[in-house]
């Protein structure tokens, strides 16, 4: 729910630090050679290890972790392919039929408008991931730009960058969104633009920091010394190098983004009917929960478990790609 | 340490003037205005009510009439509701809000802290599981999924509490557990992350080496290390559970602040929408500052910076 999922709140509190296992003075073209070499090296009997075999291995130790991922990998393919494998359509009404309790013809049974709650919950959860996904690739995008320039050209340009940063922390971004949403109409494009641009403040802090500590490595200084116009050297040189705090960040964001539009569209500012969102089945089922708790618990559990999965995966990835902040 | 505290509080000057710019010029820029009724008034009426709230004037004189009037405690007359002014109906609504906040907070620190402590003392236990467990499901519960199902549970099936309302000491419990919830599990897991990372550090070796006692260990000396994580959360954690709250109080009809803004929002009463923004900036900057003076309090390192 915005600010109430504080944007501090998913951090670690100390710095991350995974890319130290990454060897700093490899760009990301050498690595590809080096991962070359690594297959070679792997057919000897002396087995390497690389930061991200390493990971993949500490994961899949994780139980809740990997639980999450088969979870969260059902539900896509779920909401992906389900709504064609469903006989009923997420629109066709059937008054005569009404609210109906689950059944073998409606496995999850049916809304007031004798709508099947199974089909809506699967279109639903296409646009609650939807959301999901879309907002977190807007806040990433402009997180890691800001974050990356800010770092990198430093000194008077990144304290001013970064104290604007400070001055957007401190504004009540629900309150925002709601503002934006109520005033200028419920268009689905600007609900995840809104939500995304509020997303990125902890994305450039994260990558700026990540930065400041790779600008003066040697790589940078030879990339530098070749002439290559900033843009380039932020590019391919220093942003792959932040990829893994970033993708730490970004899992954890995606619930944090689908909780926001799962509120707006629980106040009736998100995504509008016909069309169905998480959010906007819970809020149908709380208005009839006493009538038809079905309409209230399926939508719920759904949500909830997929949020779950999210967290639980984002907690694993941080403890298995930074084992330094690890919990055990 | 007097230095520290006048510097944040001059530099939340320029946020607070941002939030009122940004909100100010938000709202007007909008299509549609306060007096788009369903009943379309006569251009005579319209022209006499746009006089009477000096929507006539351009732009910018309405803007700085507005931010001297804040500066005096004014915020002007609400478009919607006449016959009250925007600062009588946020002092009528917000301390409900402040109420409820307060409850909730009380529910989140005694749950988390305990929880976390309980997980910190035994780490990969069942105890620790169980808890971090619950905690995790607590963060994936937003209110407006625990809040119906808590009604659905103990109010229409049990019936043991009333549905919504805000009069007796029983209509509080659902709402406030609703809202703090989520913040008790993060707090759990905050305290349990500090905690253990506290007792990992040498000046706890040389506490327990003089024989203290276990619990003189972590209430006297790791408590103060451990619960840094948690004060700084409780900062912007507080100013969520203001938020938070829009969905609760319209979950459990609380007549306070959160559900009026969303009300004055979707009725385009432009100075109580931003009369309530501006109510929340100051809330969440002044109990960032407070977070912040607590923690500078706890941990001499801060202060020095």
């Amino acid at each position: 729910m915005g600010s109430m999922w504080g944007r501090h709140s998913c951090l670690p509190l100390r710095k991350r630090r995974a890319h130290r296992n990454v060897c700093p003075t490899l760009n990301a073209s050498t690595m590809v050679g080096m991962r070359r070499l690594k297959t070679l090296a792997d057919n000897n009997t002396e087995q390497g290890s690389s930061l991200r075999r390493d990971a993949w291995r500490r994961l899949k130790r994780n139980r809740l972790a990997m639980a999450g991922l088969i979870v969260l990998v059902l539900v896509g393919a779920a909401v992906v392919v389900g709504p064609w494998m469903v006989s009923h359509s997420y629109e066709t009404q059937d008054t005569a039929l009404g609210a109906a309790a689950p059944s073998t013809a409606n496995w999850l049974g049916t809304d007031p408008l004798g709508r099947d709650l199974l089909s809506r919950m699967l279109y639903g959860g296409r646009v609650s991931l939807l959301v999901g996904l879309a907002a977190t690739a807007v806040s990433l995008l402009i997180g890691v730009l800001y974050g990356a320039t800010s770092g990198y050209l430093g000194g008077r340009m990144d304290a001013v960058m970064m104290r604007l940063v400070d001055i957007l922390y401190a504004l009540p971004f629900t309150v925002f969104v709601i503002i934006l949403m109520v005033f200028f109409g419920r268009n689905f494009l600007f609900l995840f633009l809104a939500i995304g641009a509020v997303e990125w403040l902890t994305m450039a802090r994260i990558v700026r920091s990540q930065v400041l500590t790779l600008r003066h490595r040697e790589f940078v200084e030879a990339a530098v010394v070749m002439g290559l116009p900033m843009w380039r050297i932020l590019l391919f040189h220093i942003i792959p190098n932040t990829l893994g705090p970033v993708i730490i960040y970004a899992t954890l964001t995606v619930p944090r983004v689908m909780l926001l539009e799962a509120f707006l569209s629980f106040l009736g500012l998100g995504v509008q009917p016909p069309m169905s969102s998480w959010g906007l089945l819970i809020k149908d089922g709380v208005d009839t929960m006493e009538e038809y708790p079905w309409l209230l618990l399926f939508p719920s559990i759904a949500f909830s478990m997929t949020l779950f999965a999210l967290n639980a995966l984002g907690d694993g990835l941080r403890d298995a790609l930074d084992p330094r902040t690890s919990r055990d | 340490m007097i230095g520290f505290v006048l510097r944040r509080f001059l530099e939340s000057i320029p946020v607070l003037l941002t939030v009122i710019t940004v909100a100010f010029f938000l709202v007007r820029l909008a299509p549609g205005g306060p007096f788009d009724t369903e009943k379309r008034a006569s251009p005579q009426v319209l022209k006499q009510l746009q006089a009477q709230y000096r929507l006539d004037q351009p732009l910018y004189r309405q803007y700085f009439d507005y931010l001297g009037g804040v500066l005096h405690g004014d915020f002007g007359p609400s478009f919607r509701k006449p016959g009250r002014t925007v600062s009588e109906w946020i002092a009528l609504r917000f301390p409900v809000s402040l109420e409820l906040g307060a409850y909730a907070l009380l529910v989140a620190l005694a749950a988390g802290m305990a929880a976390g402590l309980v997980a910190a003392l035994r780490p990969n236990s069942a105890l620790d599981h169980g808890t971090m467990s619950l905690a995790m499901l607590g963060i994936c519960l937003p209110g407006f999924v625990l809040g119906p199902l808590l009604v659905l549970v103990f109010a229409l099936w049990l019936g043991w509490l009333p549905v919504a309302g805000w009069s007796t000491p029983l209509h509080k419990i659902l709402p406030s557990i609703t809202l703090g919830a989520a913040y008790a599990a993060y707090i759990a897991r905050l305290t349990r992350g500090g905690m253990l990372e506290v007792l990992a550090q040498d000046f706890i070796r040389t506490a327990r080496a003089k024989g203290l006692s276990e619990t003189r260990v972590v209430l006297r000396h790791a408590l103060r290390g451990g619960v840094q994580p948690v004060v700084a959360f409780l900062g912007p954690a507080a100013a969520g559970l203001f938020t938070g709250s829009f969905v609760v109080e319209t979950i459990f009809q609380v007549p306070g602040l959160g559900r009026e803004f969303v009300e004055s929002a979707f009725n385009r009463d432009y100075t109580m929408v931003i009369g309530s923004v501006l109510v929340y900036a100051v809330l969440v900057v002044a109990l960032n500052l407070a977070s912040d003076i607590a923690l500078a309090l706890l941990d001499p390192r801060v202060r020095a910076q």
